[in-house]
């Protein structure tokens, strides 16, 4: 049914409302990418057959829904429960009729599900009440993981669509006016202000047809904070490019996503053909008149696609390299005609700022520095997923109470934010404010915001070279500087970590790294020595470690360690077990010994010891 | 007109120029690797880089292919210049230490050692030869392929291509790959054009160390390397 003007719109939302209060209970099942890899479809489906089974009616009593990601993937399959706001944890197919029994019909606990806070050792019932959730600030992810993402209704039932209404009866101006009282930056990491972006596309002539792009190009290794969204609640996406659109009168949208997401290609078709059926997308929105439809363009997974002038010609269809800025995009993009790409967490947040106010968004988060940002919290961390933080929190904020504090007995020791072409963070300077100024002060960047956990097992110089090897196969390898500058500082990183590395090479890769930031033409070259030099600025005494003692203290670079066996060993047998090599040999109860020439240093024996027994020098 | 200053001087230019147009117009010389009149710039090389802006918000843009703006100030040869200039020139004679046109540049900028692990490649990517083919010679027959440290260039899957009519237009154009063409395993050169011109020490058993003017001399290094 197609909604002709906003009374409609409002009557299908009352509609949406009415056939979800006419459910009493409602079980969630996150369906993101993280828990059906840890089994979610499986839970959903035994969830289905078991009240199908027990005869209880699906429309009135009891529904079964697939949500997006509730951001606590190391927790998955993630089920809670409504009203009740119970959360479950790490449920399994086999426990489904159990859950069903005790807590969906008799309403009591299963403890063993709960979420136990390994600090208080308390276990938590609600949702809302687990330290990694009440610390948030949800505005953008608020309705993941609570509504269907394949189901505009259920969209409508959390309010979506009322900011496009509401912008439709104001001023293009006016909006962009708000947008730039918002305070909103751009959240693909360059921090570009939203509004006056918009502006500039506003000022553009018309005739010639404008372009909305968002950004959907996350190729960040161990970052997955678009993906969610998309997957989640894409239909805000949607909305927001809806708005973008008739504040800046473009005429064409596109969604650039990634091919690796598939859940996501598919989550957008659904919503995009939904909101086309409603009417919300194509010729006359809402009878106002105002026409937009937006086209999905799947990327084939070069890192440098996230960057703007490179994903323009990826959407013409050509070899994916970054150009000159200026001509900006919003003068000459895809086609030759204006273009404003932002980031799919940047619209999400525009619906946020139209339905609550300029006033209400500027109030999130720190002066400069408005609203919430997405992290993807990953690496040695107890907590890790995805979390949603009010900008200027403190670093310490994040990995300490939201994240849990480190996993094993060592020390964090740094965080790496902004993806490979981020840098990384001491624990010295974790009392660091999370915004755009402080990041890049202490030499990183937000990027889009992935933040890796490393701890004292972690080699700064052996992460420098992993993601200096990302970034030499990653780069498009126009820019000479860019393409051979980050094999050479490859080159130089890998002699560093064999204990081949001299003095003289760490001067040149200083001076190297300065001059690939200085050269280059797009922002993947500007940013990425940023992990060579962040790590020679906080980390310099590891690099001259394995210089001049050939000693890697993390026990990471395979050249510099021997794997030998203490006083602790019990003779259990353990590692002797694990040994692919056979290069652990002893008696029963007795301490066993490495014959270090057939020793491969895979580190598999020191996993297996319960013992601490297993010495890395 | 754009009223812009260079290296101190005001200078005035038509608009749409780039930086490279304006600071040759004015006789201020920018060295540069991937540019040639009559070709589309393409700013890969990174040779041309000039300083513009001031105090920290400076920077380095490639000349070629940045348009002269009003009130900008550009210096073509600050400190910060050389610097970049001289690690680009190192960089290139540690991977095409054969190029006469390179060892040229890199003397005139007082580049006298590298110090990186030397390398013997007959390309820098620069893709004058990929431009030309394109927009002077409309043939399209050789482009990009791959990223990142396996970019290169040739025709798709190596094959001959149907529309190359030969004219070794892509050699011509070469600042460094001289001998790219004339390359002794036929089924590998880009198009095929120069093959009856091989060089000379190729040909001669005798001549195993023969040095050139280029040092070292690429046919004399992969004959080495066949032997090996």
């Amino acid at each position: 049914m197609r909604l002709s003007n906003v009374q409609d719109l409002e009557k299908q939302r009352q509609e949406a409302n009415k056939a979800k209060a006419g459910i009493k209970k409602t079980i969630l099942v996150c369906a993101g990418t993280g828990c059906l890899a840890s089994g979610a479809a499986e839970v959903a489906e035994a969830f289905r057959k078991e009240i199908k089974d027990r005869g209880i009616d699906m429309k009135v009593e009891l529904t079964v829904k697939t949500t997006g990601c509730h951001g606590f993937c190391e927790r998955g399959p993630i089920v809670t429960f409504l009203p009740s706001g119970i959360l479950y944890q790490h449920v399994s197919p086999e426990e489904v009729q159990e859950i069903v029994e005790k807590t969906v019909i008799s309403g009591k606990i299963i403890k063993e599900l709960l979420y136990r806070d390994p600090k208080t050792k308390k276990y938590i019932e609600q949702y809302s009440e687990i330290p990694f959730y009440a610390l948030q600030t949800r505005i953008v992810l608020q309705n993941s993981g609570q509504i269907d993402p394949a189901s505009i209704d259920d969209y409508l039932t959390v309010g979506g669509f009322s900011a496009l209404a509401k912008s439709l009866s104001m001023q293009p101006e006016q909006i962009i006016q708000e947008v730039e009282n918002s305070g909103l930056k751009g959240r693909g990491g360059a921090g570009f202000p939203t509004g006056l972006k918009w502006k500039a596309l506003a000022n553009q002539p018309n005739g010639r047809g404008k372009f909305l792009v968002c950004n959907g190009d996350e190729g960040d290794p161990g970052a997955y904070m678009d993906r969610s969204v998309l997957e989640g609640i894409p239909h805000s996406v949607i909305e927001g490019m809806l708005i973008g659109a008739y504040a800046t009168g473009a005429t064409e949208g596109i969604i650039y996503v990634r091919n690796e997401y598939p859940l996501a290609v598919k989550h957008l078709n659904i919503a995009l053909q939904q909101a086309r059926e409603l009417g919300l997308l194509g010729e006359n929105i809402l009878g106002t008149g105002f026409s937009f439809d937006i086209n999905l363009v799947k990327g084939a997974g070069a890192f440098v696609c996230g960057e703007e002038t490179a994903l323009i010609r990826s959407i013409e269809g050509k070899i994916p390299e970054p150009r000159q800025r200026p001509p900006f995009p919003v003068q000459k993009g895809i086609n030759a005609k204006p273009t404003v790409i932002n980031n799919v967490e940047t619209w999400a947040n525009i619906p946020i700022i139209i339905e609550g106010g300029a006033k209400a968004f500027a109030k999130i988060g720190t002066k400069n520095n408005s609203g919430t940002k997405i992290f993807s919290l990953v690496g040695k961390i107890r907590n890790t997923g995805l979390v949603e933080v009010p900008m200027g929190i403190t670093i310490k904020e994040i990995v300490d109470d939201i994240g849990g504090g480190p996993v094993g007995k060592a020390k964090i020791k740094a965080v790496q934010t902004g993806g490979p072409s981020g840098g990384c963070i001491p624990a010295e300077r974790f009392d660091l404010p999370i915004d755009y100024d402080s990041l890049t002060e202490a030499g990183s960047i937000m990027g889009s915001g992935g933040m890796i956990v490393m701890d004292e097992n972690t080699c700064m110089v052996d992460i420098a070279k992993y993601f200096m090897n990302f970034l030499k196969d990653e780069s498009c390898g126009k820019c000479f500087t860019c393409r051979k500058g980050t094999q050479r500082m490859y080159e130089i990183l890998d002699d560093i970590s064999k204990g081949k590395g001299t003095l003289e090479q760490l001067d040149l890769l200083e001076q190297l790294a300065h001059v690939v930031k200085d050269t280059t033409m797009c922002g993947l070259g500007q940013t990425a020595p940023n992990p060579v030099l962040s790590t020679l600025r906080y980390f310099h005494n590891e690099y001259i470690q394995h210089i001049e003692k050939k000693h890697c203290q993390a026990g990471v670079c395979k050249e510099l360690i021997t794997y030998s066996i203490n006083e602790n060993c019990t003779g259990c047998q353990a590692c002797v077990k694990v040994c692919t090599q056979d290069a652990i040999t002893g008696q029963k109860k007795q301490r066993h010994v490495i014959d270090t020439t057939k020793c491969i240093k895979c580190g598999a024996c020191r996993s297996a010891c319960k013992f601490e027994a297993i010495e890395v020098v | 007109m754009v009223n812009l200053t260079i290296n101190g001087l005001n200078v005035s230019v038509e608009e749409g120029t780039t930086l490279l147009e304006a600071a040759k117009f004015w006789g201020i010389p920018i060295p540069t690797l991937c540019h040639l009149d009559g070709l589309s710039p393409y700013g890969a090389c990174r040779l041309c880089v000039v300083e513009i802006g001031e105090g920290p918000k400076a920077s380095l843009v490639s000349s070629c292919t940045y348009p002269a703006e009003e009130g900008l100030k550009v210096r073509t040869a600050s400190s910060r210049v050389i610097r970049a200039r001289r690690m680009i020139l190192e960089l290139l004679l540690a991977s095409c230490p054969q190029s006469k046109t390179i060892q040229d540049l890199a003397a005139a900028h007082g580049v006298c050692q590298q110090r990186f692990k030397q390398e013997y490649e007959d390309c820098i990517l620069c893709g004058l030869c990929v431009r030309m083919c394109e927009e002077q010679m409309m043939a399209k027959a050789i482009g990009f392929r791959s990223r990142g440290e396996n970019r290169s260039i040739g025709t798709p899957f190596d094959i001959k291509s149907d529309v190359c009519r030969l004219c070794g237009a892509c050699m011509y154009v070469c600042p460094a790959c001289q001998l790219r063409c004339t390359f002794n395993e036929p089924e590998k050169t880009i198009c095929g054009s120069g093959q009856n011109l091989r060089p000379p020490c190729l040909e001669k058993e005798q001549f195993d160390d023969m040095m050139c003017y280029m040092d070292p001399c690429v046919a004399c290094e992969i004959q080495k390397q066949n032997k090996q």
